[in-house]
C-alpha cells in the first residue's frame, strides 16, 4: 500500500516557501508515492494548484483534511502545536525541527507516537550533501543578503569611470566564509565590489580567494575548527585580536555582511556599537545571524534599522525572500532524502514505502523522534567534514625513480663510472676495430645527437606524424636491398647465388616500397588536417 | 653517375631527413617537412639506382619492385581510418623489419659483399649481418603482435608466463652462443644453421616482448618498435657500408627512443618495468590496491542533464581518453565544441600523453574531426586552468584522470602525472560502466560529490548530449 504525502501550506506569518514544487512532485510518483498538496500552498511561491494537479499530485481543501490524509508530511517550518494537533498518530514528519532549541514541540510529536526526520540534523557529510538543506538555503540567504544589501546601499558595487565622474567601488567584508558567506563572497564578487573576507578557520582561505575576494585572517594562532566542519568558540585572547580586526575594518568598508554561527550557541557578538559609529553614514550591515540573536549588538531581528547613519539589515527570511527558488532546492532536498528512505526498503523498488533504517548514519542523525521516543541527539558523527590533518598530508611526492630520477643532476660516483664504462669500449673498440669501422661508427654516434637533439623539438601534438614519417623514412633501408640486386661484378662473384639474393632483394624493395609511399602519404594526409 | 655524385646525393638526403624531422616542431612547418622527407627519400633512391652500385640489369625489377610496393602503400594509406592509425604504423614498423632480415640474409649469402677484407673486417661484417638481422627480426614479430593487440585481433591483457625473465635471458644466452659460431663459420653454410636459429629465437623472443605487455603501455612499445625499426636500417648501414643508412636509421632510432622516454615518464614507469610487464607482474604493488577504498557515493546523469550543464558553462575542458577512440566519438565531440563555441562558451581540451594507444593519437583524431589545434593542449599547459573551469568532460579515460596518482603514495599509480579534473567545479565522466582502467586501480573521482557520472556508449550519449544542447 503506497503511502501519501501530504504538504500543507506553510502557516508562519511572510513565509513564502512551499515544501515541494512540480517537478519533485513527479519524480516522487516515479518512487511510487502519492501525494496531496493543500490548495494554495504554492501560490507565494508562484506555484499555482494546476502545475500541481498536472503534475500528478492532488489539490487538498483545507488544512485539516490534508494532514489526516497524509501518512508522511513535507513541510519547511517546523509545525506548531494547533498543526501537532492535526497530525495523524503514528503519522511522519519531515521539515526544519532545531530539536535543540524547541525541546516543547519534541515532546509533543512524540506524544502523538510520530516519526520525525529534521533536515537541520543531517549530519554534514560528503554522503548526505546532496540533502544538506540548511546548505541550500544558506547558499540563497548569502546571495539574497547581498542583494539586500545593494537595495539600501547608496551607490554602485563597481567602480566606473564615466562621464559623469568617478565612482569608486563598494568595499565589502564578509565575517564568516560558511556556505552563506561563500554565496555572499560570489554574489558580491560579481556585482563587481572589493571583497574581503574572515574566517576563524584558516583552511577556508584558499576557497576565499578561489572566490576572487581576499581573506584577511585573524593573527593569532588557534585552531578554529570544530567537528563537523562548524566554527566553534574560539579563546579570549583570539576574540580580542578578532574584535581588532573588525574595528580595523569598519572604519574602512561600506557594507559588512556576518553570518557566523556556532551550533547549539547564542550567535557571537562581533560588531559593537562602537565600530557601528565609526563606519560612514549610508553603509549597510546584513546580519545573517539575526535569528540566533544577531552578531551585530544593534540588530533588530526580522526589521531594518537605521543606527547612527548606518542601515542594519536584520531579515531573518532571506530564503524565504526568493521562494521559488528556495522551494525548488529544499524540495530537490526532501527528494533525495526520500530516495535514501526508499533505498533501505529492499523488497521492492519504487512502492511508495519507507523504511527508516538506523544503521545509517545520515538517516540516524536526521532521526528526532522515531515511533514516539525521541532520539534525538544522536552519536557525534565521526568525520569532520575536511579533517585537517589531511589537508597537510595531502601534497605527497612521489619519489623519483628510474628515468624520473635524470631531472636531479646524477651523483659524481655515478657519473664517474658511467665515463669509465664509456672509455673502456671505446678503447675496446679502438684498440680491435678497423679504420674503415670507425668512419661508420663516428657517423652513427653523431647523427643519434642530432637526432637527439632534433626530436626534442617536436610538439606533442605531433607525436603521430612524427612516427609515421619516421616509419616512411626507416624504409631508406631500400638503399640496402637496390644495391644488391644487379650489382657490378668486380671479381669474387662466381659463387654469387644471383637468383636467390634477387628475389630477397626484390621482396625488400616491394616491402620497402609499401612503407615509404604508404608512410609519406599517410603522413601528408595526416598533417593536413592540423588546422588553426 | 659518379660515386661522388652519389655520395653527395646520399648528404643532401640526410639534410633533408633532419630538416623533415625538424619542421614537425609546429603544424605550421610540419607539411614542408614531410615534403622534405620525400624529396629526401627520392633523393636517395635515385642516387642509388642510377649509382655505381646499381647496373641497368637490375633497373626492370627495381620499377617492377617500387610499382607494386607503391600502390600497395598508396591504397592502404588513402584508405585507412585515423582510428586506425596505431595498427597501421606497428604494421609498417614489421614491413622494415621483414626488409632488414631479407637485406641482411642477402647480404650474407653474397660473397661480393665481403670482397677482399681482411679478417677482422670479415668478423665484423659478419657481426652486423648478425645483429642487423637479430634487431630486424625482433622489430617484425613485435610488430606483428602490436598490431594484432591494437586491432583487438589478439587480448589487450599482459601474457605473463612463468619465469618469463629467465626464459628472455636463456634465449639471449642462445643468441650469443650461435653469434659466436657463426662468426667462427668459415663457409656460408656452415653459418646458416646459427643464423636461422637466432632468426627463430629474434622472432620468438620480440612476440613474447609484446605479448606481455598491457594494453595501457602500448603508446611505450609502438614508440619502442619504431626505434627498433630505426637501429635496424641503421644496422644495415653498417653491414653494407652506407652512411646514409647509418645517419637515417640513427635519427629514426633515436627519435623512437625518446618518445619511449616520453611516454615512460608521463606514467612515472621505469622503461624497464614497462618492458618487464604489466601492472602487478614486476614493479606493481597489487596488495595495497584495497588499501583506499574511495568513499562516497557516485551519482549518474542524462545526456540532457550534462547538456543543461554544458549550456550554463562559461568555460569547459574536455578530456579524452581512448574510448574516444574506440566509440569514433571525435566527430560528435567536435560538433558539440562548435556549437558551444558559437555561444561564446570557452571550450578547450586538454591531452594526457599517453592518453589512447600511440603517442599524439588524440591530436590526430580531434584533428581529423577538425578541432583547431590552437584550443588543444598539453597536460602541462591546461592543469593549472581547471580550478577555474566550470565543467570538464573526461570521454573514455580513466588512469590518466585519476586523483590516487597524487593522493595516494600506495596507489599502484602513484606519481603518475594525472590531469586534474576534479578542481573544476563539475566534473562529468563518460564511461560505459564502472569497470576500473587499464591499471586495475579503483578511481576515487567517480566518488568525488562534485563529480557526475554519464555511462553508455560515448558516441551515443554525446550525440544525445549534442540534440539536448540543440533543442
Amino acid at each position: 500500500m503506497a503511502l501519501t504525502i501530504g504538504v500543507p501550506k506553510e502557516t508562519a506569518t511572510g513565509e513564502k516557501r512551499v515544501a515541494t514544487v512540480p517537478d519533485v512532485v513527479e519524480k516522487l510518483i516515479k518512487l511510487g508515492f502519492k501525494v496531496a498538496v493543500e490548495s494554495g500552498a504554492g501560490d507565494a511561491a508562484n506555484f499555482s494548484d494546476d502545475v500541481y494537479h498536472a503534475a500528478g499530485a492532488s489539490v487538498v481543501h483545507g488544512t485539516a483534511e490534508l494532514w489526516a490524509g497524509a501518512d508522511i508530511v513535507f513541510k519547511v517550518r517546523g509545525p506548531t502545536s494547533e498543526e501537532v494537533g492535526l497530525m495523524r498518530s503514528g503519522g511522519a514528519l519531515v521539515s526544519f525541527i532545531w530539536p535543540a532549541q524547541n525541546p516543547d514541540l519534541l515532546q509533543a510529536l512524540a506524544a502523538k507516537r510520530a516519526t520525525v526526520l529534521a533536515m537541520d540534523s543531517v549530519p554534514r557529510m560528503s554522503r548526505a550533501q546532496k540533502m544538506d538543506a540548511l546548505s541550500s538555503m544558506a547558499n540563497i540567504a548569502g546571495y539574497r543578503a547581498v542583494i539586500e544589501a545593494a537595495h539600501h546601499f547608496g551607490r554602485f558595487f563597481t567602480g566606473q569611470i564615466t562621464a559623469a565622474g568617478k565612482v569608486p567601488p563598494a568595499k565589502v567584508f564578509i565575517i564568516g566564509a560558511g556556505v552563506a558567506g561563500l554565496a555572499a563572497i560570489g554574489a558580491a564578487c560579481s556585482l563587481g565590489a572589493i571583497v574581503r573576507a574572515n574566517d576563524t578557520r584558516p583552511e577556508v582561505g584558499d576557497q576565499i580567494r578561489s572566490l576572487g575576494a581576499e581573506f584577511v585572517p585573524v593573527e593569532y594562532e588557534e585552531e578554529g575548527t570544530g567537528v563537523g566542519g562548524y566554527a566553534k568558540l574560539m579563546s579570549e585572547g583570539f576574540q580580542k585580536a578578532q574584535l581588532g580586526l573588525f574595528a580595523k575594518q569598519a572604519k574602512e568598508v561600506d557594507i559588512i555582511i556576518t553570518t557566523a554561527l556556532i551550533p547549539g550557541k547564542p550567535a557571537p557578538k562581533l560588531i559593537t556599537a562602537e565600530m557601528v559609529r565609526s563606519m560612514r553614514p549610508g553603509s549597510i550591515i546584513v546580519d545573517m545571524a539575526a535569528e540566533q540573536g544577531g552578531n551585530c549588538e544593534l540588530t533588530e531581528p526580522g526589521q531594518v534599522a537605521v543606527k547612527h547613519g548606518v542601515t542594519i539589515i536584520g531579515y531573518t527570511d532571506l530564503p524565504s525572500r526568493l521562494a521559488k527558488q528556495s522551494s525548488t532546492l529544499y524540495a530537490t532536498n526532501l527528494l533525495r532524502l526520500t530516495e535514501d528512505l526508499c533505498k533501505t526498503n529492499s523488497v521492492t523498488p519504487a512502492d511508495g514505502l519507507i523504511n527508516i533504517n538506523m544503521d545509517d548514519e545520515v538517516l540516524r542523525g536526521a532521526t528526532v523522534v522515531k515511533e514516539g521516543s525521541i532520539s534525538w541527539p544522536p552519536p557525534p558523527p565521526k568525520l569532520s567534514a575536511a579533517p585537517p590533518a589531511s589537508a597537510v598530508a595531502k601534497p605527497i611526492t612521489a619519489a623519483p625513480k628510474g628515468h624520473g630520477a635524470s631531472r636531479a643532476p646524477a651523483s659524481a660516483t655515478r657519473t664517474a663510472i658511467a665515463f669509465g664504462i664509456g672509455a673502456l669500449v671505446f678503447w675496446f673498440i679502438g684498440a680491435s676495430a678497423p679504420p674503415a669501422f670507425l668512419g661508420h661508427l663516428t657517423v652513427f654516434v653523431l647523427a643519434c645527437f642530432v637526432g637527439y637533439m632534433v626530436v626534442w623539438n617536436v610538439t606533442p601534438a605531433l607525436h603521430t606524424p612524427l612516427m609515421s614519417v619516421t616509419n616512411a623514412i626507416s624504409s631508406i633501408i631500400a638503399i640496402g636491398a637496390l644495391v644488391q640486386i644487379a650489382p657490378p661484378m668486380l671479381g669474387g662473384g662466381d659463387a654469387r647465388p644471383d637468383e636467390a639474393i634477387r628475389a630477397l632483394a626484390f621482396a625488400g624493395i616491394v616491402l620497402t616500397a609499401i612503407n615509404m609511399f604508404g608512410g609519406f602519404a599517410v603522413t601528408q594526409r595526416m598533417l593536413a588536417m592540423f588546422r588553426k | 653517375m659518379s660515386a661522388t655524385m652519389a655520395t653527395i646525393s646520399y648528404i643532401g638526403a640526410t639534410i633533408l631527413f633532419i630538416l623533415s624531422l625538424g619542421g614537425l616542431s609546429n603544424p605550421e612547418s610540419s607539411r614542408r617537412g614531410n615534403l622534405y622527407g620525400m624529396v629526401g627519400m627520392a633523393l636517395a633512391v635515385l642516387a642509388t639506382i642510377f649509382g655505381p652500385r646499381v647496373t641497368a640489369a637490375g633497373i626492370p625489377w627495381i620499377i617492377g619492385a617500387m610499382v607494386l610496393g607503391g600502390s600497395i602503400g598508396l591504397y592502404a594509406a588513402r584508405t585507412v581510418q585515423m582510428t586506425q592509425m596505431p595498427e597501421l604504423v606497428a604494421l609498417m614498423h614489421s614491413l622494415v623489419g621483414l626488409a632488414a632480415v631479407l637485406v641482411g640474409y642477402a647480404s650474407y649469402i653474397d660473397p661480393s659483399a665481403s670482397v677482399g677484407f681482411s679478417p677482422a673486417e670479415e668478423a665484423i661484417h659478419k657481426l652486423e649481418v648478425y645483429i642487423g638481422i637479430l634487431i630486424g627480426a625482433v622489430t617484425l614479430s613485435g610488430s606483428l603482435i602490436a598490431f594484432g593487440k591494437l586491432s583487438a585481433r589478439i587480448g589487450g591483457k599482459p601474457l605473463l608466463l612463468p619465469g618469463k625473465h629467465f626464459l628472455n635471458l636463456g634465449g639471449l644466452a642462445i643468441v650469443l652462443y650461435f653469434g659466436a659460431r657463426f662468426i667462427g663459420a668459415h663457409t656460408i653454410d656452415d653459418g646458416m644453421l646459427p643464423l636461422v636459429v637466432m632468426t627463430v629465437i629474434a622472432l620468438l623472443f620480440g612476440i613474447h616482448l609484446v605479448m606481455s605487455i598491457g594494453g595501457a603501455d602500448m603508446p611505450v612499445v609502438v614508440s619502442m618498435l619504431n626505434s627498433y625499426s630505426g637501429w635496424a636500417a641503421a644496422a644495415t648501414g653498417f653491414m653494407l657500408s652506407n652512411d646514409l643508412l647509418i645517419v637515417t636509421g640513427a635519427l629514426v632510432g633515436s627519435s623512437g627512443a625518446i618518445l619511449s622516454y616520453i611516454m615512460c615518464k608521463a606514467m612515472n614507469r621505469n622503461f624497464l618495468s614497462v618492458m618487464a610487464g604489466g601492472f602487478g607482474g614486476g614493479g606493481g604493488t597489487p596488495a595495497a590496491r584495497g588499501s583506499a577504498q574511495p568513499a562516497g557515493e557516485v551519482v549518474s546523469v542524462t545526456a540532457t542533464e550534462t547538456a543543461e550543464l554544458l549550456r550554463e558553462a562559461r568555460s569547459v575542458i574536455i578530456v579524452p581518453g581512448y574510448g574516444m577512440a574506440v566509440a569514433q566519438a571525435q566527430h560528435t565531440v567536435c560538433e558539440i565544441t562548435k556549437h558551444l563555441r558559437a555561444k561564446g562558451v570557452n571550450v578547450r581540451f586538454g591531452i594526457h600523453p599517453v592518453a589512447g594507444r600511440m603517442p599524439g593519437h588524440m591530436n590526430v583524431l580531434l584533428a581529423e574531426a577538425k578541432v583547431p589545434y590552437d584550443i588543444v593542449f598539453e597536460m602541462d599547459e591546461i592543469n593549472q586552468d581547471f580550478p577555474a573551469t566550470d565543467v570538464t568532460i573526461v570521454i573514455g579515460a580513466n588512469d590518466i584522470v585519476n586523483p590516487s596518482a597524487q593522493d595516494d603514495p600506495g596507489s599502484p599509480i602513484a606519481g603518475m602525472p594525472v590531469l586534474e579534473v576534479w578542481k573544476a567545479r563539475t566534473s562529468i565522466v563518460m564511461k560505459r560502466s564502472m569497470a576500473s582502467g587499464y591499471a586495475g586501480v579503483d578511481n576515487p573521482l567517480f566518488y568525488k560529490e562534485n563529480n557526475r557520472m554519464l555511462f553508455g556508449d560515448a558516441k551515443k550519449m554525446l550525440d544525445e548530449v549534442l540534440t539536448a544542447l540543440k533543442a
